[in-house]
């Protein structure tokens, strides 16, 4: 080669993979799925896509079954989310302290969060078994219940259920953000405030938790936005039942793109997720901001 | 700069030309009379025929045939669907493998060809008439009936022994009799187990209740919900489970969990494909192996017997440009000859091959009951709009079954939608 090539030529030769990459698996899906949601590409029906323009988005926004799974899924986020931050507060603190064992403790509570969703719900779904599963032989050999429950058999209970075997999981990830925090926190401030005479109480509502306000916001900001694209979980554990009370968006989109092959219905719903998703980041990252500037 | 850009375009020139090979190749293939030609067919990877049977019987089309190339994808039947949608239309495969709620979609879509006049009237008096519908919409065949299945009624003969019965049920009023027998007898606390989790299984249970009740759930393309039957099919399933003769945890069981209630011994009676047969009297899988019966599903009143069509058949893709003989290679999947060879594996679609000894004797009480029950099938909803009918039928039933609404209120509701659905 006579020539060299120049900075912003090699700079091109190496970032075209994954520009061919980005546009070809992301941008133009999601410009694509875009398409559809304007179009009614349904083949059940056998409409192969004339553009109705926000004829879709009308339809859904005006459909009860919708909205009721807007709800819960808005319930499966706040109250996961609620757990899962206290309970990671909780042992961030503990694992703060100097106790025995802290090493061997700091390093398996991250397994939850490593294995993957889809083998968490197959996990969970086995625990929660009504003829054979660990919960129930637990409570029964501890002598809590006396017969076999059935945990997934009302709406209300299957979705609580779906809860606890996604705080179980994510309790981790939120544990190691925070502890990652908190070594970071100058000690002879709190040295100060015990000679201060502050209680452990006072200590953690003025000086921890102001201290960890960032990081607990960008936990808050991440999760919302995958509690509200929760998918796996449902999909291994419940299915969307009973009776759809654990039917959240993504599962609801799911099932009319690919199962029932109302495509357009599917993108519609996918977008509407992603406004949402969009719309709550925009209202944290004001608070956020708004934070920093205090 | 000048050789960045040759180097360029003479990869470009490269990949392109090395992409014109794989397409050359299909070329050679496509001009039927010279050279051999290629198929690709989809399978699915469980269930019925497995892989190597299907792969040897390929094998024994190809050698049959030399200048015809089968090549075969097997996949999991939940990627089956989409992997036909994608595929089938622009060619991708010539044969595909589809579940028998799919053929009113793909023949609307146009994703499989109309085959009515390939199939001679004799075959067609020989195959039973509740799998050719399976595969046929609005009076047209899109395809060939091939993976026979559908529930039956498991029983546990020790059990009915115990209890003093030594039948099983005919009619669901006689079933119901006898579990309350052994219930009172304390032989089982929940005598029979149901798979009717928010799921296709449900679904599958409905249309055989319903059926057996004398309603339907759709007639002529118009959603018929309310009838009567069905509304008798309902009450029947929300009064067993309030009578405690059914499983309570019934509504969050799939048929795997089915098999394993009836296999541990907890139920008397069970609703299932033909696959429980084998394994719930299998010792290493189940507790209850040599004591399981199978018999065709009960009737009531004037319905000798219903259950729902679990078959599978293979249609021919619209977009194949060999269907001579990607017909030729459907029409050898399921001949006499193949279906008589694996019968022990999937029971054949030929009425005449239940009275041949060779195919009585790989599973004579299977073969008895099949015998009938291929004769009162019941299909799901032939409509291209049953996936969202499933989808909603599912949960309007649930929610009678957990007492959330009336069976009444269910249904009505489950009109309505249904209503909205087929005016699409």
């Amino acid at each position: 080669m006579k020539r060299k090539l120049s900075d912003a030529q090699f700079a091109w030769l190496i970032i075209a993979p994954s520009v061919v990459i980005v546009f070809g698996i992301v941008l133009y899906p999601l410009f694509e799925t875009f398409l559809y949601s304007l179009k009614d590409l349904d083949l059940s029906a056998g409409s192969l896509g004339d553009y109705v323009w926000l004829h879709n988005y009308l339809e859904i926004l005006s459909d009860g079954d919708f909205w009721a799974s807007a709800g819960r899924t808005a319930y499966f986020a706040a109250v996961s989310i609620s757990l899962e931050l206290i309970l990671g507060t909780l042992i961030a603190l503990l694992l703060n302290e100097e106790i025995k064992g802290k090493t061997f403790l700091r390093s398996i509570i991250i397994i939850p969060w490593a294995v993957p969703t889809i083998v968490n719900g197959a996990m969970w779904k086995w625990i929660y078994h009504s003829e054979y599963g660990a919960l129930n032989a637990l409570l029964t050999q501890l002598h809590l219940i006396d017969h076999y429950h059935s945990w997934l058999n009302s709406p209300w209970m299957a979705m609580n259920m779906v809860i606890i075997a996604d705080v179980w999981k994510m309790t981790p990830l939120v544990t190691i953000f925070l502890l990652a925090s908190l070594q970071l926190v100058n000690k002879s401030v709190y040295e100060a405030a015990m000679v201060d005479g502050a209680g452990m109480i006072r200590r953690f509502f003025t000086l921890t938790l102001p201290y960890l306000k960032p990081t607990l916001l960008v936990i808050i900001v991440m999760r919302t936005m995958e509690t509200f694209k929760v998918f796996d979980i449902i999909y291994a554990i419940t299915q969307g039942g009973p009776a759809n009370g654990t039917m959240v968006l993504t599962y609801q989109a799911y099932l009319k793109a690919f199962s029932n092959l109302q495509y357009s219905q599917g993108a519609t719903i996918s977008y509407l997720i992603g406004m949402m998703i969009a719309l709550l980041t925009y209202g944290y990252v004001k608070m956020l901001k708004r934070g920093e500037a205090a | 700069m000048k050789k960045f850009w040759s180097m360029a375009l003479s990869s470009i020139l490269v990949a392109a030309s090395l992409a014109g090979c794989g397409a050359g190749k299909e070329n050679a293939g496509s001009s039927a009379d010279s050279g051999p030609v290629t198929l690709n067919a989809i399978f699915m990877k469980q269930a019925g025929y497995s892989e190597d049977d299907i792969t040897a019987i390929t094998k024994e089309f190809m050698s049959k045939n030399p200048n015809i190339k089968v090549n075969t994808t097997f996949v999991p039947y939940e990627a089956l669907e989409q992997k036909i949608l994608t595929g089938a239309p622009n060619g991708g495969y010539d044969v595909v493998l589809i579940d028998a709620p799919w053929t009113a979609k793909f023949a609307k879509a146009g994703i499989v060809q109309e085959v009515t006049d390939k199939l001679p009237e004799a075959d067609r008096q020989d195959i039973f008439a509740g799998a050719l519908d399976a595969v046929s919409y609005e009076g047209k065949l899109y395809g060939l009936p091939w993976l026979n299945d559908t529930k039956f009624l498991f029983y546990n003969k020790e059990m009915l022994k115990k209890a003093g019965f030594s039948n099983p049920p005919k009619t669901w009023d006689e079933l119901m009799a006898q579990a309350k027998v052994i219930k009172e007898k304390g032989i089982v606390e929940y005598p029979i187990v149901w798979s009717w989790k928010q799921a296709e299984a449900l679904s599958c249970d409905f249309t055989t209740l319903s059926e057996t009740f004398g309603g339907k759930l759709v007639r002529d393309g118009k959603p018929t919900l309310t009838d009567e039957g069905n509304q008798k099919a309902l009450d029947f399933m929300v009064q067993s489970l309030k009578d405690g003769i059914s499983n309570p945890k019934s509504t969050e069981f799939l048929e795997e969990d089915v098999r394993g209630v009836f296999s541990s011994g907890k139920a008397a009676f069970a609703l299932n494909w033909t696959y429980m047969y084998n394994l719930a009297n299998d010792k290493t899988q189940s507790q209850v192996a040599g004591q399981v019966g199978i018999a065709p599903s009960p009737g009531q009143g004037s319905v000798v017997s219903a259950s729902v069509n679990g078959g599978m058949g293979v249609a021919l893709a619209k977009g194949s440009k060999h269907p001579e003989e990607a017909w030729k290679y459907m029409e050898y999947l399921s001949s006499k000859e193949v279906q008589k060879k694996y019968a022990k594996n999937a029971l054949p679609i030929w009425k005449s091959l239940y009275d041949d000894k060779d195919v009585i004797a790989t599973n004579p009480e299977v073969v008895a009951a099949s015998k009938v029950q291929y004769n009162y099938l019941a299909n799901r909803p032939q409509v291209p709009w049953y996936g969202s009918l499933s989808t909603e039928l599912q949960v309007s039933i649930q929610q009678a079954l957990l007492g959330q609404k009336s069976t009444k209120d269910a249904l009505a509701e489950l009109q309505q939608k249904a209503e909205e659905l087929a005016n699409k």
